[in-house]
């Protein structure tokens, strides 16, 4: 105990230090995992834009996604090392805040990416994808691709049932985007549309989307509109849906922008994909934490949004009147992972 | 095998219950010992049984049922290496990591090194190989305990998977031009309705060798005999050190296998696929009737386990009720066939 202390006001020591010379600003990026190629980019895009900038930067990340003991003890571990800024893609939004506060008490900048806190003003400032509008827009594109949109049977593959805050946005946004009452948007499955033949889980991966897809086309094989929750999901669906013949009369929409995904959208797997910019979160979140602890600026939230919306781009090989789409070639360029 | 009444009446025996008046109670209980995997199997044909009934045609379809096969591939596989050590009284945690490794190297290896892809598949089992004998070796000849050996490989094995894969997922499309041998598990046999996948064909010919191989050779005698009682196998000239290393060795190439029959199920390598493999395949193996001390049980049981949380993960699907129930029914059964297991070993005390 008494080491702890005396570790804790040595760091007030050299926290205050730091604050007096000028020493080169520091960040911490916490991200969920350390596997998903989502979190690997933006730890890639992290460390380039630190390295330009001639920041230290330490990155820390859960064993698994849903780990929270591990991102508190990464949170403790950057305050007691004197760090600018946190850079925070939280496993559990809620609980975190606690930790959060306590960073923020101490002089630090915290920054939420990807995924926003709860309540969402517990972190300084949020940099994330707007995940309803990437949800809307591939909902809009495959009204609109659609022959006969008011007859289409729709599955639904969510991550899982615990339904986190960006499976509901993305869900609750392709269904608004298609035109059909959300009812509740706090959480999906309360939807009346006769149209929806089901919401099934798929853990956002390969395994789960193909037997979330066939738990579905059990459950009635006319289906011809799919969303899922990301691209892996997406190409799981799709080997089921080849397995039974029905590979070229479904439509699959997703979200993500992951490289094999527009891969998959240029084969002709994916209809559509919304488009997400992590290594850009990332860079936007160091150049943040550079400028806070130069002037002590805080970053701006986008214009009548509570949160800095890193962007979102629709990619498909079949576009659509009316809508911005980015090509293929475009989302290659832009790819991560 | 400390049963008195299964041992045969020698010219010397003292006491023989053959022939003496059997209660219900104890033919019931003397069946289910012998034949550890009616009791499951009864559970699963319950289970098929009250979704029939219950969901009719959409259920009870050739295309349904086989679904459910086709569902269970993986873990059914998995379930058959798990099995194996845990009759010899251990436990393998890392079986899904090992699974994943073999699936990335045989992808990898074929994809981007350009190896000629029977080779990649070779290589991709022989990794399977090596793990498993390392975790026998160090089970067997360093005596540590299997838990925490394949705790540790179970680390092991995933951190070098996400390491030398960067978690990068090769594309289905890819291995379907670059090296279609890999998907070769995922093609299909349509007998009306019915769809089989060489994978599914293969989960079911494993649990006919491996039931042979248990059964009817020296090899499957001592892997029971090493489960019950190492001490008392070793006095009787089974050399425990090897069979334990050629367990845990054949376990791993299952594995393997069970990775190459992944690639055919989901088309793609993915190094993030088959995280909760070893706590379904435990959940499989004690399901199906299977004594996690070790000697008692039957590979048929642990794919009747697999299969009936297969049912009634597809089942509880249809009838339109959220997923957990499924997790809370199979909570229950596996404290169910624990008991059952407990008040066997009593009675059979």
């Amino acid at each position: 105990m008494k080491i702890i202390k005396a570790g804790l006001a040595g760091v007030a020591l050299s926290t205050a230090a730091a604050g007096a010379a000028v020493a080169a600003p520091s960040v911490c990026l916490i991200t969920k995992d350390a596997t998903n190629p989502f979190f690997v980019k933006m730890a890639e895009g992290a460390f380039a834009k630190a390295a330009e900038l001639g920041m230290e930067l330490r990155s820390f990340a859960g064993r698994f996604d849903g780990d929270h003991e591990t991102q508190v003890a990464a949170i403790e571990t950057c305050v007691a090392s004197g760090v600018d800024g946190i850079l925070l893609a939280a496993s559990d939004t809620a609980a975190i805040t606690g930790p959060v506060q306590a960073a923020r008490d101490a002089g630090l900048l915290v920054i939420a990416l990807d995924t926003p806190l709860d309540p969402i003003d517990a972190a300084d400032m949020t940099f994330a994808t707007d995940n309803f509008e990437a949800g809307r827009l591939i909902g809009e594109w495959a009204l609109r691709t659609m022959e006969d949109p008011d007859n289409a049977r729709i599955g639904l593959l969510n991550i899982n049932i615990s339904q986190p805050t960006v499976g509901v946005l993305r869900n609750q946004g392709f269904l608004t985007g298609f035109g059909i009452d959300i009812g509740d948007p706090n959480r999906w499955g309360d939807e009346d549309d006769p149209r929806i033949v089901g919401h099934e889980v798929s853990n956002g991966n390969a395994e789960g989307g193909r037997s979330g897809m066939e738990n579905l086309l059990a459950i009635d094989p006319s289906i011809n509109l799919v969303y899922t929750i990301n691209e892996p999901a997406a190409a799981g669906a799709y080997e089921a849906l080849r397995a039974f013949g029905r590979a070229d009369d479904v439509l699959i929409v997703s979200v993500d922008g992951g490289c094999p995904g527009v891969e998959d959208v240029a084969g002709g797997v994916i209809g559509a994909t919304a488009q997400q910019y992590p290594l850009q979160m990332a860079a936007l979140g160091v150049e943040a934490v550079a400028r806070f602890a130069e002037t002590g600026e805080l970053p701006e939230p986008t214009e009548g949004k509570d949160f800095f919306d890193t962007g979102v781009g629709l990619v498909t090989g079949s576009p659509v009147e009316g809508m911005e789409q980015l090509t293929v070639e475009e989302g290659m360029r832009l790819c991560w992972g | 095998m400390t049963n008195a009444p299964q041992l045969p009446p020698g010219p010397d025996a003292i006491a023989s219950f053959s022939g003496g008046p059997y209660t219900l109670k104890a033919r019931v209980i003397h069946l289910v010992y012998t034949l550890p995997a009616l009791v499951p199997l009864f559970v699963l044909l319950l289970a098929v049984a009250i979704f029939g009934v219950l969901l009719g045609e959409r259920f009870l379809s050739p295309f349904a049922l086989t679904l459910i096969l086709q569902q269970v591939a993986i873990i059914g596989i998995i379930a058959m290496a798990q099995s194996l050590v845990i009759l010899t009284a251990g436990i393998d945690l890392s079986v899904g990591a090992v699974m994943i490794l073999s699936s990335v190297i045989m992808g990898k290896f074929s994809v981007h090194l350009g190896m000629p892809q029977e080779l990649a598949v070779l290589c991709g089992l022989l990794c399977g190989l090596s793990c498993g004998l390392i975790s026998g070796f160090l089970v067997a000849v360093v005596k540590l305990p299997p838990f925490i050996v394949t705790l540790g490989m179970w680390q092991i094995v995933l951190a070098a998977n996400f390491l030398y894969s960067g978690s990068e997922v090769i594309r289905s499309q890819t291995i379907a031009t670059e090296a279609p041998l890999l998907q070769f598990f995922g093609q299909t046999v349509s007998i009306g309705g019915a769809n089989f996948t060489y994978g599914v064909m293969f989960m079911l010919g494993l649990v006919v060798v491996l039931s042979y191989a248990l059964s009817q050779t020296a090899w499957g005698r001592h892997v029971y005999a090493v489960g019950d009682d190492p001490q008392a196998a070793e006095l009787s000239g089974v050399n425990v050190k090897r069979t334990l290393i050629s367990v845990y060795a054949l376990a791993g190439l299952i594995c393997a296998f069970a990775g190459w029959v992944l690639i055919g199920r989901i088309g793609s390598v993915s190094p993030q696929a088959g995280q909760f493999a070893n706590i379904e395949s435990i959940t499989a193996v004690v399901i199906g009737g299977i004594s996690l001390f070790g000697g008692r049980g039957s590979v048929a049981g642990a794919l009747f386990g697999a299969l009936i949380v297969g049912v009634f993960t597809l089942g509880l699907r249809l009838l339109g009720l959220d997923v957990q129930w499924t997790y809370l029914l199979i909570g229950l059964l596996i404290i169910l066939a624990v008991t059952v297991d407990q008040r066997i070993r009593r009675a059979s005390l």
